[in-house]
């Protein structure tokens, strides 16, 4: 069986059914999703806590990372892509025709599976998102980068490098860096996908501590094939299979007591 | 033998032997346009040579050699070879460059190896360079200043004093020429320019009497300007004319050589290595930087190097932000269907169309159609003389830069989709629209294709000639298009080019044995332009290269 994390598991556990508007950072509601004719989403409806993690896990082509890229709406860049139903942020379907794209995006970040630092400096690749909102003053500049590197767990790493390329950085802190880059914005929800599967063991681990660290701040939203990772940093997890929602409860309780019978032939490597 | 073919080393000669022919095709090319054209610069002997005729007599010639071939006999008359008694089928001739244009009709001559009684090259003998009527050839006897002699050949300084004052004429000279062209020409252009100031009173019915007098008065301002500057030049051309030199020629007869003719004087035949090298790099630097003389067969080629290069990077400036903008849109903007596709196909046919075509269509829609319209809004006061309506460099680029655009396009293109979706997709996650994206991650990371594009537009641009003798070019031009009056770039002007430098020296001269040598080294100087400027394009590459290296796991 799964070793859960005794600090998450000893958080307060919510009843993911009827969260108070406080404390819902995200509702999806009755999500239909399909590339051309192939439907790859049916009927999603879940709540997403905040300043929490949730990890949405299942096997490959399962549609985790689809669902988790309908949140900040990065499924419109695929032409075939076409979505039904809600998701609701503050209570507004981010869905809807008015929606600016690029605002929403500022307020839901993303990482993703390879690091992507841009083809710049270390500083530049931090303030990347604040030049883009026309911060100009230097000084606001140089605090976000420090406190997002530090909030990336990056700082004592590069501060005497700032200038230097974002490619002279190892794999590992490469992603730390485009965490670092996404929390400069202050993002209300950061979504992760995938985030350590292209790292070494040991930079897995600096990033998991660092997911843990940054719920205290954000909502964090982690699509993960690692089972053990999903019961080592996450609050609640969904199991998605073939495109369904199929179970979607605590971390301590999905992976303890299932109570359906896929996921528990999943997380006990009966298939996946 | 077929287990060999099996083995696929036939394929590796196949295509390494491939590669060694065009190497040694371009290596050749280039050592042979480079030998024969640097060797122009070469100091070669002075030859005094004997030469039977056929009356019995000799004749005395004073030259260089400029080339020799080997003919066959039964080419020459019947009475040439029994006068030289050649027994053997071919016979070697000399190409003698004996100058002194004024004094023999033609300043080339062949001279047969056999007829050759006597062959010296003493020491004595000069090169005269002259501004005009070429080289001549001789022996300084003695210089005179205003008709009285001051040294004879043989006295202990003479040649001391003969570099001294031909020095002193050459920079008169100078000065005289740069008067001309700096302060007289300015206040020519300035009369034109006040001629042009009451003209366009004149139609938009403003030309008071206040107007008049004081365009009056700035006229008299620059006549009295002018009358100062005509008379500093006089005087100075006055001054140039005081010295002469007595030349003693190849007929034996002293005749008076002008100084303020005289651009250079020299002893080839007393020159030691070091001293020719040096005379060598001395003409090399005299060809790229002076302007031709005597209908381009003498002189350098500095408008022609100037023309070009100026022409290319105008070309440059405005091809790669069209190429740019057109490739983006392509790329990112327009609906992967068949019309885009269609017109991906055109644009890349655009690149097949031969060059003249451009030439016509520059000609009858930029020159005629834009730079007509241009010419009747803006520069009417200036009609019927066209400004802009006339050939000139702004349309030669502009020519020049639809017919590279298709090059910018599709390199520009094919950068564009190697960048990795991840980056535009990490940028839009950030909350970047997608402009923000293609201008902030999207084209720096394209830019070594940019750059790419951009050199091959630049190689094909520098070398077509043909579409620019319709939109541009001309054998000679008065002024740069880029001078020291306001508004400085000239860009109505037309201009020198190099490549239709070589077509107009190497079949347009009317002396075409002292064109020759100026052909290679035009070429050559030609393909060191076009070299130099992909040389530069590429490093700039390189170093974009290397700042925006792709992710590389």
């Amino acid at each position: 069986m799964i070793s859960v994390n005794p600090t998450t598991s000893n958080a307060e556990k919510l009843d993911l059914e009827n969260l108070s508007p406080e404390q819902t950072a995200l509702s999806i509601k009755n999500l239909d999703l399909f590339y051309g004719q192939d439907q790859a989403l049916y009927d999603i409806s879940m709540h997403v806590p905040k300043n929490r993690v949730t990890a949405f896990i299942g096997p490959s082509g399962c549609g985790k990372s689809t669902l988790l890229r309908c949140i900040n709406r990065m499924n419109d860049l695929v032409e075939i892509c076409k979505v039904k139903g809600d998701i609701e942020l503050h209570g507004k379907n981010i869905y809807d025709k008015d929606v600016d794209v690029a605002a929403l995006r500022r307020r839901i970040g993303m990482v993703f599976q390879r690091p992507n630092p841009f083809p710049k400096s270390i500083y530049e690749n931090v303030v990347y998102g604040l030049r883009l909102q026309g911060v100009k003053d230097r000084r606001v500049l140089d605090e976000a980068v420090e406190t997002s590197l530090r909030g990336a767990a990056l700082w004592d790493e590069v501060k005497d490098r700032l200038n230097a390329s974002a490619f002279s950085l190892s794999g590992g802190q490469q992603q730390r860096l485009v965490i670092a880059r996404s929390i400069a914005i202050e993002p209300e929800i950061l979504l992760l996908d995938e985030p350590t599967s292209a790292l070494d063991p040991i930079s897995t681990l600096t990033i998991e501590e660092l997911i843990t660290d940054l719920k205290k701040q954000f909502t964090v939203v982690i699509v993960t094939h690692n089972m053990q990772q999903a019961a080592r940093v996450s609050d609640q997890t969904a199991f998605l299979y073939m495109g369904k929602l199929i179970e979607y409860a605590d971390t301590d309780t999905l992976f303890t007591t299932p109570s359906e019978k896929q996921t528990e032939d999943y997380i006990t490597g009966r298939y996946g | 033998m077929k287990k060999w073919f099996r083995t696929g080393k036939p394929w590796i000669w196949l295509t390494a032997g491939s590669v060694s022919i065009s190497l040694v095709a371009v290596i050749g090319l280039v050592i042979m346009i480079g030998w024969r054209g640097l060797s122009f610069f070469w100091p070669s002997a002075i030859h005094e040579m004997d030469v039977k005729q056929a009356d019995g007599g000799t004749k005395h010639i004073i030259g260089e050699i400029y080339d020799s071939e080997i003919v066959p006999t039964t080419r020459l008359p019947q009475s040439m070879v029994e006068l030289a008694e050649i027994e053997s089928e071919t016979i070697t001739r000399y190409l003698m460059k004996i100058g002194n244009r004024e004094y023999v009709p033609l300043d080339f001559t062949w001279v047969l190896e056999s007829l050759v009684t006597e062959d010296t090259t003493p020491a004595d003998l000069a090169v005269i360079e002259r501004s005009k009527d070429g080289n001549f050839y001789g022996r300084i006897t003695a210089i005179t200043e205003q008709g009285n002699v001051i040294a004879r050949q043989g006295d202990a300084d003479f040649r001391e004093l003969l570099f001294e004052r031909v020095e002193r004429a050459v920079e008169l000279n100078e000065q005289a020429m740069g008067l001309q062209e700096s302060e007289i020409a300015s206040v020519n252009y300035a009369m034109g320019e006040l001629e042009l100031e009451r003209r366009r009173l004149q139609l938009e019915d403003e030309l008071t009497d206040q107007a008049v007098a004081y365009l009056q008065e700035q006229r008299e301002k620059l006549q009295q300007d002018y009358q100062v500057y005509e008379e500093q030049l006089f005087d100075l051309r006055e001054q140039a004319q005081r010295d002469t030199l007595l030349v003693k020629d190849f007929r034996g007869e002293e005749v008076t050589v002008p100084m303020y003719r005289v651009l250079d004087v020299n002893f080839p035949n007393d020159m030691g290595f070091f001293a020719k090298v040096g005379h060598f790099f001395q003409q090399i630097g005299k060809f790229v930087s002076e302007d031709p003389r005597e209908a381009n067969t003498e002189g350098g080629v500095f408008p022609a190097i100037f023309g070009t290069v100026f022409m290319v990077l105008l070309m440059s400036v405005i091809v790669t932000p069209f190429g740019v903008v057109a490739a983006v849109y392509l790329h990112e903007y327009a609906g992967k269907n068949s019309i885009t596709k269609l017109i991906r196909i055109a644009v890349i046919n655009l690149a097949g169309v031969p060059s003249i075509v451009y030439g016509v269509f520059g000609l009858g829609f930029f020159v005629y159609m834009v730079g007509g319209s241009l010419d009747q809004v803006f520069y009417p006061e200036a009609l019927p003389n066209p400004t802009f309506g006339t050939p000139g460099v702004l349309w030669s680029a502009v020519t020049l830069a639809i017919l590279t655009l298709p090059v910018v396009i599709v390199s520009t293109e094919e950068g564009l989709s190697r960048i990795p979706s991840t980056l535009r997709e990490g940028s839009l996650a950030l909350g970047a629209t997608k402009w923000e994206t293609i201008w902030r991650i999207i084209i720096p990371m394209a830019s070594p294709a940019i750059m790419t594009g951009l050199i091959l537009a630049v190689a094909r641009a520098a070398g077509e000639v043909a579409p620019l003798m319709l939109v541009g070019v001309v054998k000679s031009a008065p002024m740069l298009p880029v001078d020291g009056n306001f508004p400085y770039f000239h860009l109505d002007r037309k201009f020198m080019h190099l490549g239709f430098h070589i077509y107009d020296v190497g079949f347009q001269s009317p002396n075409v044995e002292a064109a020759r040598p100026l052909v290679y080294a035009t070429s050559f100087l030609l393909i060191t332009v076009i070299v130099g400027l992909n040389l530069t394009a590429i490093s700039v590459r390189n170093h974009l290269r290397e700042k925006y290296r792709s992710l590389e796991h």
